[in-house]
């Protein structure tokens, strides 16, 4: 326990400079672009612009995230470091069209 | 109207099987009903207002207040649950033996269960919040009519309101000897299930490290958007992806309270001799 509390405070230090940073935007109830490729082993910064005048949730299982993103709002998530692999995510307020997948490699 | 029913039901499900083990656990608190009603009706009236308030709470913090405001309720909710357990393991025995006995102990039976209204209150608004801007968003998009969305609601809170129900039916057929242990296991449960959910947004928000992401992967085993994954999700805390803070965060709790409940258990021979 307590080197894991020990292993806590040394990791934690803020993020290293330059996470990569990806946009994606919700228009229509539809992510665009629906197919993401970023770098494995690296924290992943996710702009996601909600365009719609609804309220959309992103949500991934793989990804473990979850988030609200009001209408007309900019949302900041970050995710990862990932293992190289395909990540489906998902609009869990319009689940049929919002659709999409993060892909490290 | 199916997908208002659905998205309603599963947050729904989540709000009423903390209320079922909430409710379980208090049986024979005074005033129970009464509590439970309160926390209900405040975290109805507070999902409106957090629902009304989500594009200025996600703007807080660089981009980050939802995660923070997540994190926050479910950490004073895990508080409350420990402080419950801790509670019970001194106060349980006498409340099993004779509630007439208790005397002074009504008033701080009564003070233990506005605490436990307020963990009912804290899961309704987060639950209910979501579902709030959800149907919002299927009314004002247009893509149904208000009676279809209210209609469907109304189905998929009856469906999560009967589970929660049930999951209550079921902790009161345990026998009474061991109903203390296995309510105050299920509490502790949810408790760490509540701090594990919390590290993860703190994660979201970069907040706090991962250490590991994920640990583990089960989601070959019991995939955390299944029925049963959403369960033993709000239940246990099931991650089939956990980073390694959830993991550490779930079990330090765990020992916390379990420690808080040994230290501060009842212990008839030294109150008899006193």
């Amino acid at each position: 326990m307590k080197i894991l509390i020990a292993l806590l405070f040394v990791l934690s230090v803020p993020a290293w400079a330059g996470d990569t940073e990806v946009v994606l935007v919700i228009h229509d109830h539809r992510f665009e672009p629906a197919e993401i490729r970023v770098p494995s082993g690296q924290k992943i910064k996710l702009l996601v612009h909600n365009q719609d005048s609804t309220p959309e949730e992103f949500e991934s299982h793989e990804l473990n995230r979850e988030k609200l993103i009001a209408p007309g709002k900019k949302a900041v998530i970050f995710v990862g470091p990932l293992k190289a692999g395909r990540y489906p995510f998902y609009g869990e307020f319009h689940e049929t069209t919002a659709r999409g997948t993060l892909i490290a490699e | 109207m199916l997908s208002a029913a659905i998205i309603v039901f599963r947050e729904a499900l989540e709000a009423a099987l903390i209320m079922g083990i909430i409710a379980a656990a208090t049986r024979r608190l005074p005033k129970r009903n009464f509590w439970l009603l309160i926390g209900c009706a405040a975290g109805v009236a507070g999902s409106l207002i957090v629902a009304s308030l989500t594009g200025q709470i996600a703007g807080l913090a660089e981009g980050v207040g939802q995660e923070l405001f997540n994190a926050g309720i479910l950490g004073l909710a895990a508080m409350m649950l420990a402080w419950h357990n801790i509670w019970m393991a001194r106060h349980g025995k006498q409340l099993a033996q004779d509630a007439r006995q208790l005397g002074q102990d009504v008033v701080s039976g009564s003070r233990e269960m506005s605490t436990l209204a307020l963990v009912i209150a804290l899961a309704v608004l987060r639950e209910g919040s979501e579902s709030v801007l959800f149907l919002y968003g299927l009314i004002a998009g247009g893509e149904e009519t208000r009676a279809t969305v209210l209609g469907g609601a109304t189905i998929g809170l009856l469906f999560g309101a009967m589970a929660g129900y049930g999951l209550y039916a079921g902790l009161l057929r345990i026998p009474a000897r061991l109903f203390f242990s296995v309510t105050s296991g299920f509490i502790l449960l949810l408790a760490a299930a509540m701090s594990s959910q919390a590290a993860r947004f703190l994660v979201q928000a970069d907040l706090l490290s991962s250490l590991a992401n994920p640990l583990w992967n089960t989601s070959w085993l019991l995939d955390n958007s299944s029925l049963l994954g959403r369960l033993l999700h709000t239940i246990v805390g099931y991650e089939a992806t956990p980073s390694g803070i959830q993991v550490v965060f779930y079990s330090a709790t765990l020992l916390l309270i379990l420690a808080g409940m040994h230290i501060f258990r009842y212990r008839p021979n030294t109150l008899a001799s006193s």
